[in-house]
């Protein structure tokens, strides 16, 4: 008995993968911007193994000579900095710190955004009036000083640096999915659901978010590049993880070298990558959006 | 008669606080339901008929007061009941609700199977494969194919769906079915089909049925008995075949002459003329008395009070004693028409 729930759980998994992979690769724009999410991701995990060299070591070339600011050739794919560095090693472990920061503030934003919603949407009053005044004052909040007065409280540490990405972020998700919950707690089958006695707790978790879930899944894909690029100008600002190197990390260490004019290759690579990331979650998010609104399908 | 009672309600009413002031939703409803009868509810839009079921049910608003001097369910106190205990002990596994508009009463994102699945086991500890066989068999109750669960709300008809939120109210055996405007929204073949499987439900099961429409000729098909609402009030309850036979209260005779009869083909149908009362303020008149082609001096002075015709037969009216003469005045149109 055990063991056939479980197996239903897998197959209930993987129907719900299917699913998933269908909206997405129903549009071309998000099967594209799932492809270089994946390949991204995969770049991420296997990090160490991929880049050639480590990534805070001064490099030479063939002929021994100490490879300063060397423009992109097989050596060194993507050049170098002016202190020898490989960047192509670099733009990998940064790939990590990247996706990292971007899915774990994305992540738990979107949790925190989507439970507020739905309580505030749900129950109303004063409740509703409480968490949605609070989120105002986060509105009110400006991003960057808040995030030097934090680091500079704190220390320049990767877990405040998300610490302040996700208190900041929530705040849109809250507001939407509560409008969302609102007009959906007030359809017949939620009454239905009442009359059946269901409990509060069910209702929201049960019967209300699955409704709410495409709208929902927009939004995580939102915060996730939301995440990343905030973190690419915090670094970018000096207020990055002196440790670990990020997209926006590099952009800064080039502002500092002071080679911005000459070293065109050194901004390039993570500037793209960037994009590229920021813009495949945008359009990966634009399958669901036509889930969420079938007026934005092409007929 | 010594049937045993499944519901009591007495002086049941329901009150809103609004800017403009107290609305009465419902007002001093006393009536009660007994086993394996339907209980008919009839009256016109806004009559306050849902709201004195969901009030039963503990769906209203918090801002509704609701107040009654007894409510009973099989004999159990249901107003002392907490909250908790009523959502989990009463709702459903002792009434259940066949919605109105049933047909979007279906969470859209789970098959239909199992959200009725759901209801079951919200309530009963049983396993998924017991409660799921339940389905099946609740299914065939209401004529629906047991292979049917596993599709979602949309890939079913209006008909299925209402046929499917009846099987879901069989679930728990209820002693008390509330079918709020069972019919409505459906196209008459379909109704037609509907009302005869409710008749056969009814042969099968022993619950009974509070049915609600503002449809007579449902009504009167239907029901065992019949109360008649009128602006948050009964007006009128009786048997059903007392009520078409001998009804006494105004508002009943003009409900009746409003629908046609089949034995008195190319009559014409008589209206009430005027609209519904809007229910706001204190007030301490009867609530008919502007539409009330009869009405006496007194009825402006005092709402009156229930009388008892006979053992079944009650209703509120100053002039039920002359209530055969009225019958006969009623049926001539001029005198709807000289009361405005």
């Amino acid at each position: 008995m055990a063991a056939k729930t479980r197996g239903n759980a897998l197959v209930n998994i993987k129907r719900l993968l299917q699913e998933h992979y269908q909206i997405i690769t129903s549009n071309r724009l998000s099967a594209t911007g799932l492809l270089f999410i994946v390949i991204f991701m995969v770049v991420a995990i296997f990090a160490p193994w991929i880049a050639p060299n480590d990534p805070w070591e001064m490099m030479y070339d063939s002929s021994g000579e100490f490879a300063s600011l060397r423009s992109p050739s097989w050596q060194f794919p993507l050049g170098t900095t002016h202190l020898g560095y490989d960047l192509f090693s670099q733009l990998i472990l940064a790939t990590r710190t990247t996706l990292l920061i971007g899915s774990v503030s994305g992540g738990i934003s979107i949790l925190i955004g989507a439970n507020i919603g739905l309580i505030s949407g749900y129950y109303g009053g004063k409740i509703d009036e409480v968490l949605m005044r609070f989120t105002d004052i986060l509105y009110g909040m400006p991003f960057l000083p808040f995030i030097i007065v934090l680091i500079s409280l704190f220390g320049r540490r990767l877990e405040f640096i998300i610490l302040a990405i996700v208190l900041i972020i929530w705040r849109t998700s809250a507001r939407v999915i509560r409008a969302q919950t609102i007009s959906i707690k007030q359809r017949q089958f939620i009454a239905a659901a009442k009359a059946r006695g269901c409990s509060d707790f069910r209702i929201i978790y049960r019967h209300i978010l699955p409704n709410v879930l495409p709208l929902l899944l927009l939004y995580a894909a939102f915060n996730i590049a939301w995440s990343v690029i905030t973190e690419a100008s915090a670094s970018f600002l000096g207020f990055g993880d002196g440790e670990t190197i990020s997209w926006g990390g590099m952009l800064y260490e080039l502002w500092l070298s002071g080679k911005t004019r000459v070293a065109w290759w050194w901004f390039a690579a993570p500037s793209i990558c960037i994009v590229l990331l920021v813009t495949s979650l945008v359009f990966v998010s634009r399958a669901y959006e036509e889930v969420a609104n079938p007026r934005l399908r092409k007929r | 008669m010594s049937r045993n009672r499944v519901l009591r309600v007495k002086n049941l009413s329901v009150r809103y606080q609004t800017q403009k002031g107290p609305v009465h939703a419902v007002n001093d409803v006393t009536f009660d339901v007994f086993e394996n009868e339907v209980f008919g509810i009839a009256g016109e839009s806004g009559c306050g008929k849902s709201t004195l079921i969901r009030s039963l049910m503990r769906l209203l608003p918090d801002s509704a007061l609701v107040t009654a001097s007894e409510i009973t369910l099989s004999g159990q106190n249901l107003q002392s009941m907490p909250d908790k205990n009523f959502r989990e002990e009463i709702l459903w596994s002792k009434m259940s609700l066949v919605p109105q508009s049933a047909m979007n009463s279906l969470n859209p994102v789970y098959r239909v199977g199992h959200q009725v699945v759901e209801a079951i086991q919200a309530h009963r500890a049983i396993s998924k494969a017991a409660a799921r066989n339940r389905v099946a068999e609740l299914f065939d109750v209401v004529g629906l194919q047991a292979d049917l669960m596993d599709n979602y709300p949309h890939e079913f008809s209006g008909g299925m769906r209402q046929r499917a939120m009846i099987a879901m109210s069989l679930a728990l055996d209820p002693g008390l079915i509330v079918m709020d405007e069972p019919t409505t929204g459906l196209d008459v073949l379909v109704q037609e089909r509907i009302l005869r499987r409710i008749r056969e439900i009814r042969s099968q099961i022993s619950s009974s049925i509070i049915l609600i429409t503002h449809d007579i000729a449902v009504i009167a098909e239907m029901s065992d008995r019949i109360g008649v609402m009128y602006g948050g009030s009964l007006m009128e309850q009786a048997p059903a075949i007392d009520l078409f036979e001998s009804p006494c209260h105004p508002y009943t005779l003009g409900l009746k002459n409003a629908f046609p009869s089949i034995r008195n083909k190319g009559q014409e149908l008589i209206s009430i003329p005027g609209s519904p009362p809007t229910l706001i303020g204190e007030s301490s008149e009867c609530s008919f008395l502007e539409r009330c082609p009869f009405k006496a001096e007194e009825c402006s002075k005092e709402f009156p009070a229930i009388e008892k015709l006979a053992e079944f037969h009650e209703v509120r009216c100053f002039r039920h004693k002359e209530a055969p003469k009225l019958r006969e005045l009623a049926s001539n149109k001029a005198t709807w028409l000289s009361s405005n």
